[in-house]
């Protein structure tokens, strides 16, 4: 939670071009963002900002058309700093993928092979890792599966993905990520394709297995609610970066960049009686062309001269909070965030809606 | 599975009567019967017409027949060698156009997967140029272009093989016919395993795999294959049929002593009841690849064999 916390994986300045028929897309932009021992890592903004993509490439699995050119991914695992981006795909399946970071799809509907069993791809998952008996992989995954919540694991392990519901399948999923002990996993957007009433519960599930583990999570939505339910640190990205990062409370209660406070603003809210939504002007910047100055400057009604002519850097706001922002320079006007959003903050300060059990 | 394949059988025996009572109206609405010839007597075709019991009322006909058909009674020729039953006619022929399909659909088959995966698996920019060379000429150049090839370049020029079928040595002698047919079908699977395979290599679970560390080999062995192949068994039904038919031309060329040559002089001499009767062989073969191909879905795809929307 605190500073203080050993570091388990730093992204710095991570910059990923596609290569596309129609030309170049510049998908991340110089991504910085450094992930603790035990703390959840919500990486947050539109379609297409580049939180997938980060997610990839931590994982080794970008297509093929996807280029790095520049940045690391520093792994630090005991005493050892390892950059990813400098090791063979090969390596790092063989000692990263799976045994120190594992990931966790969207869609459970497609995340497990259709023509295996969950036993078979469970065992295959461990087996694959560690050199034990097909036995003690079966036992292990009954373990793992009623970890996860599922009540009948003997049954479980003799079906195939098509007899399970999606709930049971993202469950199923988790337990596989989970099969050897990682340090850290990736959730992109875990409960996006499931029920209302699902995800909640498949939500409440990676949390607690967060706490109980002890392991670090980083989590992918653009749902800032669940946001606020899990996270403890939050990183905020537009057009291929990080525009604001910090904890929790300084993104929700002292949010400083202009899109954050377009995004919080955003949440609907059903005490509001006027029930009108609000959204950002504007679309998201075309990567295929190479962006000046801040890419949030058009949509942004606060944009200074500056930020159509120079890229803004990180200034750093208190201890945990950083923002790109002009705004943030001693040279800029004072600007305040909206007062509907002041209102919207202090009641979700009057609600307590951050004050989970369990968060410091 | 067993209900499953017990719905497929049913299936089959249904789709057969169905061709038999198609076949039967056929002969009916023909013009015309066996014994149009000018010099037969009233009398005498009334004598013909019992014989073969073509005066009974035309249910009892159709049932008879459907008996007849069913019990691989196929009827005797009218015209080709008048009086010999069809079956005779068939039974040195028809294993030696099935020996030539099935090789020709093996090696096809084996080839075009071979061919797709490993273009689909190593993206290699050669194999990607040979592939697609292969592949457009399988498609678009028709089997018996290939075989003519074949006959002037490796039969006449190259004596490599003989031109024509031999009865002493038919492997070699066949060879050229069943590597013309195979290329089409090379082609398509290829086509098909590559598109499929490139596909499954996208797909979530791939990627998850990917994700848990699998290594390149395990994922394709345990994850790809396995899943693409479903496509590639659909299409080799499809498939069947064009052998069956370029068979016959490509049988013509090589003198092959199958079912193709009967069928061309039957259709010649109007010898309906030869044509009726190949037809009918051409159609349970047909549904019996069918049913073969249903069950190899079955044991492929869990899907299929356990049925069942989740719980």
């Amino acid at each position: 939670m605190s500073d203080k916390a050993q570091a388990v994986i730093e992204v710095k300045n991570l910059d990923i071009t596609f290569k596309m028929p129609t030309g170049n897309v510049h998908a991340l932009r110089g991504v910085d963002f450094t992930l603790r021992e035990n703390e959840v890592l919500a990486l947050v903004g539109e379609s297409g900002c580049g939180k997938s993509v980060t997610a990839k490439a931590i994982m080794g699995i970008l297509p093929e058309n996807g280029m790095i050119n520049s940045g690391e991914v520093v792994f630090h695992d005991g005493g050892e700093s390892i950059d990813l981006l400098q090791k063979k795909i090969s390596w790092r399946r063989k000692n990263i993928n799976g045994s120190k970071i594992s990931m966790i799809f969207q869609d459970p509907m497609t995340s497990l092979n259709p023509t295996m069993s969950i036993g078979a791809q469970l065992i295959v998952a461990i087996r694959n890792h560690e050199e034990i008996t097909k036995k003690e992989a079966y036992a292990r995954s009954l373990e793992l599966l009623y970890e996860v919540g599922i009540t009948d694991p003997e049954r479980t392990m003799e079906q195939y993905p098509h007899q399970l519901s999606g709930g049971m399948r993202q469950r199923i999923v988790i337990a596989i990520a989970l099969s050897c002990n990682p340090k850290v996993i990736i959730c992109d957007e875990p409960t996006t394709a499931l029920d209302v009433t699902i995800q909640n519960r498949i939500l409440d599930l990676i949390q607690k297995i967060q706490r109980t583990r002890g392991i670090s999570v980083i989590f992918i939505t653009h749902n800032l609610g669940v946001v606020a339910k899990i996270a403890d640190y939050v990183g905020v990205m537009y057009a291929g970066k990080i525009i604001e990062v910090g904890s929790i409370f300084d993104v929700f209660y002292d949010p400083r960049h202009p899109y954050t406070w377009g995004l919080l603003s955003a949440i609907p809210d059903v005490s509001d009686e006027k029930g009108e939504l609000y959204s950002i002007p504007g679309t998201p910047p075309n990567l295929a062309k190479e962006i000046v100055g801040d890419a949030f400057a058009p949509r942004n009604p606060f944009a200074l001269d500056i930020d159509f002519k120079a890229e803004p850097p990180l200034f750093k706001a208190s201890g945990t909070h950083y923002v790109a922002s002009w705004l943030m320079d001693e040279r800029a006007p004072k600007v305040e965030m909206p007062d509907n959003l002041k209102e919207r903050i202090a009641s979700m300060k009057k609600e307590g809606l951050l004050y989970v059990e369990g968060r410091e | 599975m067993a209900r499953y394949i017990g719905k497929r059988i049913l299936i089959a025996i249904v789709t057969i009567l169905v061709i038999l009572f198609i076949l039967f109206l056929l002969l009916q609405l023909m013009p015309g019967s066996p014994f149009n010839d000018e010099k037969l007597s009233a009398e005498q075709i009334a004598v013909l017409k019992e014989k073969y019991g073509l005066d009974k009322p035309v249910v009892v006909q159709f049932l008879t027949y459907v008996k007849n058909m069913l019990k691989g009674d196929l009827g005797v020729s009218y015209a080709l060698s008048p009086d010999t039953p069809i079956t005779d006619l068939i039974a040195n022929r028809f294993p030696v156009t099935l020996k030539i399909g099935f090789f020709g659909m093996l090696l096809g088959t084996l080839t075009g997967m071979l061919l797709g995966f490993l273009t689909a698996f190593f993206k290699n920019k050669v194999l990607n140029v040979f592939y697609n060379i292969l592949t457009l000429l399988g498609v678009a150049v028709p089997s018996y272009l290939f075989a003519m090839c074949f006959s002037y370049f490796l039969g006449y020029r190259g004596k490599l093989f003989p031109l024509l079928y031999d009865f002493r040595s038919p492997i070699s002698s066949s060879i050229m016919a069943v590597v013309a047919m195979s290329l089409g079908v090379m082609a398509v699977i290829a086509r098909f395993s590559k598109a499929e395979a490139s596909d499954v290599m996208k797909s979530d679970y791939v990627l998850f795999a990917k994700c848990q560390g699998l290594s390149n080999t395990t994922t394709i062995l345990r994850y790809v294959l396995k899943n693409s192949m479903m496509p590639v068994i659909t299409v080799m039904a499809s498939l069947l049929v064009g052998l069956l038919t370029g068979s016959l031309v490509i049988e013509q060329m090589f003198s092959i002593p199958g079912v193709g040559g009967l069928l061309t002089n039957a259709i010649a001499v109007n010898d309906y009841s030869v044509v009726i009767a190949l037809s009918f062989v051409y159609s349970v073969l047909y549904i019996v690849v069918m049913l073969i191909l249903d069950i190899m879905y079955c044991v492929i795809d869990p899907r299929v064999r356990l049925g069942g929307k989740p719980e």
